[in-house]
């Protein structure tokens, strides 16, 4: 398979002014590695508000001018300037953004799905994105605030299917929608990685990951800390790599409940070395002596020294 | 330096310079606003930069004398004004809905007729003079405020602390005086000094018209009206230096109202 | 809709009403004796004309009666007759608001397109240098008194270009019936331009807000992932989400608008009804001056009114509420 995305030591932080007159910068990504392959579904997950948008903002090149990025981000091999980036959105990467605000709020939706090109050819695809949606004729005409929650989620998955995309960019993008759908949508998403495309489901829903995705890189506290096969995270806690992950794992319903203990840190008072030694059971005097790097582990990734 | 602090010091400095012109005008010796025909019709020049008029009298002190004039006249109305926009707003806020209703329509009434045509109804009213401008300006220039106030209010009120504040058995007053109005402070600085430019403005328009300050006092709007008469005699400098003497101190209150909200308000400071 | 539109007839109504009452009361307060004022000061009246003039006017009733009998004429559309014009004041106001109208229609449709577009320059351009030096001067104009500019227009095109003449809107000497229409259009340039260049400032920066809002939103991000070029973006997006709002500012500002007329007339002797306002407050033409107010009332409540129904019918989340 070869590479589509690569996304090494992303860090993005922001400019901002505290109370006084203290001018600071906060990292809200820190040295964030990902890749993604053609044919391949690498599901991020992690918790709600911790900044997993902005790591497919970054990618597109699309962040406030308040923001820092750096790191280095490649896509078929070749490093991503801001002028291939701009040529490449909506041509070769699609997003699918994670909420109604994302459509223009005046515009009626069928002419929002089409997007700025008028043709026959687009019109017919937009029909049939619609139909395979069930997003009825008469919803054609409606503004984004008639839809519903899950009417403008399908919309927006619609808008992907429009350009002959090779990687798509999902943000949370089955919440509203029944589990029907969700799973419609997810199924559809794995044909088109089945078809050579790459996937990147940024998504806070482990269960819908593990469904669906070939892969899981696991966010936390702004960076990633294990990349693994859902098979591992299938086999549960002797799979995984990462104390975080196995936490995680077992917190799911079905293997008990155990929630960990703490809460994950506030991106303005982050700990000095791995971000997760303050809540780690393993985690010894080194930990919270210097970032820890990502390093190979079975078959996956993982951001720890003493992981297994 | 941080960009705070130099923001903090030009506010500093801009509000030194508006003192100094307005204390140098209050004490002014009347002698210099003396007519004095041996020297009239002046054109700009070392000795009299801003040119002399038809009586010979020095254009730069009358106009440093207006606009102290105007700098007072400012200050007082808008205060007045920003007073009772907070009043009104924190009432329409607070109050039963019908309150709310009235004060409203009240704004809208305020906001009906054109300033200047209120301006002149009042003048009117009290029979002209300084009165009539500073009862007016007074009078025409809250609206907008107490809109902002009052939305405020509404916003701080459905804020969780107030909520558990009431839980707690605090009187409405105690919130009042401990969580909402301190939450208006800065929205009162920045209103107040925003207010400023608006007031001289009218001031100097009312007066241009002939319903403001009565003719004998230098005031910039009569000074501008004046001149009137002398343009097509070539007389451009009598229009030209004290209008812009003018615009230079609107735009200095301009700056101290930018800066402050700069100051109050980081979140536009992160852009 | 329709019951929304009803409501906002009857406050317009019941604020025009309060209008009337509050002008009426403003001007009984004055001090100003009226016939006096008229005759002129230092003339003497005998007590004789004096129980005349009082008497025309209905001065010597009472308060309540006055505003009655004054109120049931308005009604009947009689405003009286103007003490300046000696005739009724409804055909001044309606002979100057013409005249008005034609200068403020003409300021208004000018600083729109200007302000409009100057917004949507400097909101694309954010904080480049373009967008400082254009809002530089739209905070410079918007601090410039209407009538310092109508002066130093004055100076330049009148005096020193001798471009146009000094005051009096049409030719001296000439019967107003026989005034050409490109005399009026020639007597109007100076004042209109004077009107629009202190007019355009507010809404090129109010445009300018909504537009950085505009491309700071979540839509434009999302146009942008999709490829669409600047272009695109304000075509698309840009004018579609910032024309009503600047709409809706242009018919909310009539206020303003009249106030600045009454300045810029003052200054270029045109004979409008700004004009007229002035010389009835200073001549204290009572019945022109308490027309005047609550025609100029009703003028900027007409254009809130407008506002609101722009408002409503072109965006589609009010339309249907």
């Amino acid at each position: 398979m070869s590479k589509l995305l690569e996304v090494i030591d992303m860090s993005i932080s922001f400019k901002m002014y505290e109370k006084g007159f203290r001018q600071s910068y906060t990292q809200v990504i820190n040295n964030l590695c990902i890749k993604v392959s053609r044919g391949e579904i690498l599901a991020i997950v992690g918790s709600s508000g911790s900044g997993k948008s902005l790591l497919a903002h970054g990618i597109l090149g699309l962040l406030p001018n308040n923001a820092t990025m750096t790191g280095k981000i490649l896509y078929e091999g070749k490093g991503l300037t801001e002028k291939r980036i701009e040529e490449l959105r909506g041509k070769k990467i699609a997003l699918v953004p994670q909420s109604v605000t994302y459509l223009d709020p005046l515009m009626r939706i069928a002419k929002q799905v089409r997007g700025n090109v008028k043709n026959e050819e687009r019109i017919r695809k937009q029909k049939e994105s619609f139909r395979r949606y069930d997003l009825c004729e008469n919803s054609e005409k409606l503004f984004p605030y008639q839809l519903s929650g899950g009417m403008a989620r399908r919309a927006l998955i619609c808008t992907a299917e429009q350009e002959d995309v090779d990687l798509i960019i999902a943000d949370e993008p089955t919440p509203g929608l029944d589990i029907e759908l969700a799973m419609k949508t997810l199924r559809y998403f794995r044909e088109l990685a089945d078809k050579g495309k790459g996937v990147l489901l940024i998504t806070h829903d482990i269960d819908l990951a593990l469904n669906v995705a070939d892969n899981i890189a696991v966010f936390y506290a702004g960076t990633t800390v294990e990349i693994t096969p859902v098979s591992d995270f299938l086999k549960g806690e002797e799979g995984l790599r990462h104390p975080y992950t196995k936490a995680l794992f077992n917190a799911m319903p079905q293997n008990g409940f155990k929630a960990v203990k703490g809460y994950q840190p506030y991106y303005k008072d982050l700990p000095k070395g791995c971000l997760y030694s303050p809540r780690c059971t393993i985690a010894k005097e080194e930990c919270s002596k210097s970032k820890i790097p990502m390093r190979q582990l079975r078959g996956g990734m993982v951001r720890c020294i003493y992981a297994t | 330096m941080n960009g705070r602090i130099k923001l903090i010091f030009s506010i500093i400095a801009t509000i030194t310079i508006i003192l100094i012109i307005a204390l140098v005008g209050i004490l002014m010796d009347e002698d210099v606003l003396k007519a004095d025909f041996k020297i009239k019709n002046i054109e700009p020049c070392l000795e009299y930069p801003f040119g002399t008029d038809w009586m010979g009298r020095d254009m730069l002190a009358r106009t440093v004398k207006g606009l102290s004039i105007s700098i007072v006249i400012g200050l007082v109305a808008s205060i007045v004004s920003a007073v009772m926009a907070v009043i009104i707003g924190t009432l329409a806020g607070t109050m039963p809905k019908w309150v709310d209703s009235i004060l409203g329509w009240l704004i809208d009434l305020v906001m009906g007729i054109p300033h200047l045509v209120l301006l002149i109804l009042i003048s009117f009213a009290v029979g002209r003079g300084i009165k009539g401008v500073m009862i007016g300006i007074a009078v025409t220039h809250w609206t907008s405020l107490a809109r902002l106030v009052r939305s405020e209010v509404l916003q701080i009120r459905n804020e969780f602390y107030i909520k558990l504040s009431k839980k707690l058995g605090k009187s409405n007053i105690y919130i009042l005086k401990n969580h909402i109005l301190p939450h208006l402070l800065p929205q009162f600085i920045i209103g107040l000094v925003l207010l400023f430019p608006h007031a001289i403005l009218h001031e100097a328009a009312v007066t241009f018209l002939g319903f403001g300050l009565p003719p004998e006092v230098p005031a910039i709007g009569i000074i501008l009206s004046e001149s009137m008469k002398y343009l097509s005699a070539g007389k451009w400098h009598l229009a030209l230096f004290p209008g812009l003497s003018l615009v230079a101190i609107v735009l200095l209150f301009e700056h101290i109202g930018s800066n402050i909200k700069k100051v109050l308000d980081p979140y536009n400071a992160q852009n | 809709m329709v019951s929304k539109i009803i409501k906002k007839i009857l406050r317009l109504i019941s604020l025009e009403l309060a209008v009337c009452i509050t002008v009426f009361v403003l001007i009984t307060l004055s001090p100003i004796d009226p016939v006096q004022s008229y005759v002129g000061a230092g003339v003497a009246v005998s007590p004789e004309q004096r129980e005349n003039i009082a008497e025309y006017w209905g001065l010597n009733s009472s308060l309540e009666d006055r505003f009655l009998s004054w109120g049931k004429s308005i009604l009947k559309g009689d405003f009286g007759t103007s003490l300046i014009y000696r005739r009724p004041v409804i055909s001044v106001i309606y002979e100057k608001f013409a005249s008005s109208i034609a200068l403020m229609g003409t300021a208004w449709i000018l600083s729109s397109l200007i302000g409009y577009s100057l917004g949507i320059i400097m909101g694309v351009n954010q904080d480049k240098p373009l967008d400082r030096i254009i809002k530089s001067i739209c905070i410079l104009l918007s601090s410039t008194p209407t009538f310092w500019v109508g002066l130093l227009v004055l100076i330049v095109f009148s005096v020193n270009l001798g471009w146009f003449p000094i005051g009096l809107s049409v030719p001296s000497g000439i019967l107003s019936s026989e005034v050409r229409l490109i005399d009026k259009i020639y007597h109007m340039i100076l004042p209109a331009l004077t009107l629009s260049l202190t007019s355009f400032a507010a809404v090129a920066l109010h445009t300018r807000e909504k537009v950085i809002t505009v491309l700071e939103s979540d839509y434009v991000l999302f146009a942008k992932a999709r490829g669409e070029s600047q272009m695109e973006i304000i075509q698309g997006h840009l004018i579609r989400n910032t024309i009503i709002p600047t709409i809706t500012m242009q018919f909310a500002s009539f206020s303003e608008l009249f106030g600045g007329s009454v300045l810029v007339e003052q200054v270029f002797s045109y004979p409008g009804l700004g004009q007229a306002a002035v010389q009835a407050g200073l001549r204290s033409d009572i019945p022109l001056l308490l027309g005047i107010a609550i025609f100029s009332a009703l003028f900027v409540f007409l254009g809130n009114f407008i506002a609101d129904l722009v408002y409503g019918l072109v965006d589609p989340k009010i339309k249907e509420i």
